[in-house]
């Protein structure tokens, strides 16, 4: 068993106390919702006539089903609209702070919360959502549950959970010029298996994720769960610190200096225990590109796709090649593309906007004729601070489509979804089958720049290339 | 700690089987229905698509055939997303206990906080079950969670259910939202030690 790790800390100060069925009342420090996984948890607390127990420590906002377009209300589609409404009440009658359409702080609900700075270090971070692992990229420690689970959290402010064992993946050396936190967490996924992380919470760490702004560490943590651990978090740093300062719901004043020492407090001890350590050489990793149906089917972008019987699941490894239509010895450098999504609560952030507008400013061009490219920004926040430095200017230039922000094309749930069998470069973290909008459809994960560079080419490109 | 007015110990009625491997939650509730925004309805999505054919009318489905309340499936049953829709469709279409070869671990723990309880047994026994349901579908069936055995008619077969749902069931607290209610108190204990509840 782990000891002293940032997670047994962050455990022990949540424990409530060990429940007779053998699990730990854990108590919640933030409980994010959205749209899509509330309203039947809110309506089994109505059956009980039970308030929500916290509602200090519960914050709202809509991301999955909201149009990127136009937003007018009401929706056109009658589900979408009566998906925000039901929130709308829900939230106006249990007082719960929601961050609407209007707010100008609306948004993917894991980018909401670090950019607000709702999410602090050393929390309990949950969300009926699977990627609340994102969270820990501050520090905390943030778990998707599901809406029995929610409905726990509203009526008790807590979950029923079982602990996990501790895994520190080490990072060493450097991430090359063109090398991003996404092309690392694809590496892991990759190196450990899709389901390597069951039963497992994954701690980063070494010189290449400390390395790495507070962005990076999102989209690093982000991916946890596609790696099969529920949650992912590094420990907290001056930069984590940086970060928060001055953040709207940080502490400030007296409290700060109070917050910064017990943030200190809770990272793991140097002599903590792990419960399985991997290390991973920072310095190889090269821009990484999936060719299959799960984000453990990827490659680097020099290298070519595998055969089957060199993957761990040769059956699955066959018949993703089939759906995707590459063969063994093929390289993903080149084959066209259709359709990109810049976006998601894994690279939807101003540092991946920013990165993507670098490519095609270097490079000089526009999208292909033949790429229909949306720029989908992560939250009205991080629309607002990139039009503020003209980046929203460089993708309408370039012929990528400037949107509201939302989940979108990542889960195809809003109407923004890819035909038939369109190819789509997607800077999200789920290239399953089906999950852009079209079941033959087919998604390659890459990298803010990885996309970029496709998106002038009109196949896929490396990003160092264009840089070049 | 039992709380009696909870506790499943025993499911009696008759069965429906309902054959075939790795059946996903996708084809429990298919995906569109998600978008509802309460679980009222499910009951009626419980397997929408594979209950009807290209038409729109009803086929042979087992859901259509029989009507009994424990369902006898088989191996890996409830697979993919781990959405909570599935065991609620099932419940509200008015599945009580599910017997099968295996099952998915997140769709057996969310029927475990339904308290419905999901027993396992030899892929023999299944196929002996299902074909005697088929046969004579008023053959009463019983699943006793407490001592781990399901009946058929006359017959008894030794099954297995995990120990923590077992006592989760037959103690009546799975139902961990009153289990944790009922300590709110020491929650709000836990709050207020937390240093940042209160900045
Ligand atoms: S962006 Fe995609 S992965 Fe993230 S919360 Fe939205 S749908 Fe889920």
């Amino acid at each position: 068993m782990s000891e002293r790790t940032l997670y047994d800390k962050v455990w022990d100060a949540h424990t409530v106390q060990e429940l007779p069925n053998g699990q730990t009342q854990l108590f919640v420090g933030l409980h994010m919702i959205h749209e899509v996984t509330s309203p039947q948890a809110f309506g089994m607390l109505e059956e009980r006539g039970y308030e929500v127990a916290f509602p200090d420590r519960t914050y709202a906002t809509t991301d999955h089903i909201v149009p990127t377009d136009d937003r007018s209300r009401p929706f056109d589609d009658e589900q979408a609209e009566k998906m925000l409404s039901a929130l709308e009440g829900n939230v106006e009658e249990h007082g719960v702070e929601f961050f609407g359409l209007d707010s100008g702080r609306q948004g993917i609900v894991h980018i909401v919360g670090p950019e607000l700075g709702l999410t602090q270090p050393g929390m309990t971070v949950v969300c009926g959502d699977s990627h609340t692992s994102t969270h820990g990229a501050l520090g905390a420690v943030g778990m998707g549950i599901g809406t029995s689970q929610i409905r726990d959290v509203f009526a008790t402010g807590c979950i029923a959970a079982d602990k996990q064992d501790v895994r520190r993946i080490e990072v060493t050396g450097t991430l090359d010029e063109g090398v991003y936190a996404k092309d690392l967490i694809l590496t892991i996924i990759r190196q450990l298996g899709v389901e390597g992380g069951i039963g497992y919470v994954y701690e980063y760490g070494g010189e290449a994720v400390r390395d790495l702004g507070i962005e990076g560490r999102l989209a690093l943590c982000n991916m946890s769960i596609e790696g099969g651990a529920r949650a992912g978090y590094v420990n907290p740093d001056e930069k984590t610190f940086e970060y928060l300062r001055g953040r709207e719901y940080a502490p400030d004043g007296d409290d700060w200096d109070e917050a910064v020492e017990y943030w200190r407090s809770i990272a793991s001890d140097d002599d903590a225990k792990y419960d399985d350590t991997v290390e991973i050489d920072g310095d190889a990793i090269q821009p990484m590109v999936t060719w299959g149906v799960n984000p453990g089917q990827v490659i680097g972008i020099d290298e070519t796709v595998p055969e089957p019987a060199e993957t761990n699941d040769p059956e699955a490894a066959r018949k993703a090649q089939e759906h995707m239509d590459v063969s063994p010895g093929d390289s993903m450098k080149g084959v066209d593309v259709d359709v990109a999504f810049l976006g998601s609560c894994t690279n939807g952030r101003l540092s991946d906007l920013r990165e993507a507008a670098r490519v095609l400013e270097a490079s000089g061009r526009e999208a292909d004729d033949g790429v229909r490219a949306l720029a989908v920004p992560g939250s009205q926040t991080v629309r607002r601070k990139a039009e503020e430095e003209g980046l929203d200017e460089i993708f309408k230039h370039a012929g990528v489509q400037w949107r509201e922000p939302g989940c979108s094309m990542c889960i195809a749930m809003n109407g923004d979804r890819i035909e038939d069998g369109e190819l789509c470069v997607s800077s999200s973290n789920r290239n399953y089958v089906g999950r852009q909008g079209s079941e033959n459809g087919k998604t390659v994960l890459a990298s803010p720049a990885t996309l970029a560079a496709s998106v002038v080419r009109g196949e896929i490109a490396d990003p160092r290339e264009v840089f070049g | 700690m039992t709380d009696d007015r909870k506790a499943v110990r025993r499911v009696a009625g008759t069965g429906v089987p309902l054959r075939g491997d790795d059946i996903d939650t996708d084809q429990i509730v298919p995906a569109r229905f998600l978008k509802e925004v309460t679980f009222d309805n499910m009951g009626k999505y419980a397997f929408y698509d594979a209950r009807r054919d290209d038409d729109g009318s009803l086929n042979d489905h087992p859901l259509n055939v029989y009507s009994g309340n424990v369902l006898v499936v088989n191996d890996n049953f409830g697979c993919g997303s781990s959405r909570e829709h599935a065991p609620q469709a099932l419940m509200r279409w008015g599945v009580e206990a599910i017997v099968g070869e295996s099952f998915a671990e997140i769709f057996a723990d969310n029927c475990k906080s339904l308290g419905i309880p999901t027993v396992t047994l030899d892929a023999d026994a299944v196929d002996e079950i299902q074909t005697r349901i088929e046969e004579e579908p008023e053959t009463p069936l019983e699943v006793d969670v407490e001592k781990e055995r399901v009946t058929v008619g006359e017959t008894e077969y030794d099954a297995n259910i995990g120990d923590a749902q077992k006592e989760a069931l037959v103690e009546g607290i799975w139902d961990t939202t009153a289990l944790m209610r009922s300590s709110l108190d020491l929650a709000k204990e836990t709050h207020d030690e937390l240093p940042y509840t209160d900045w």
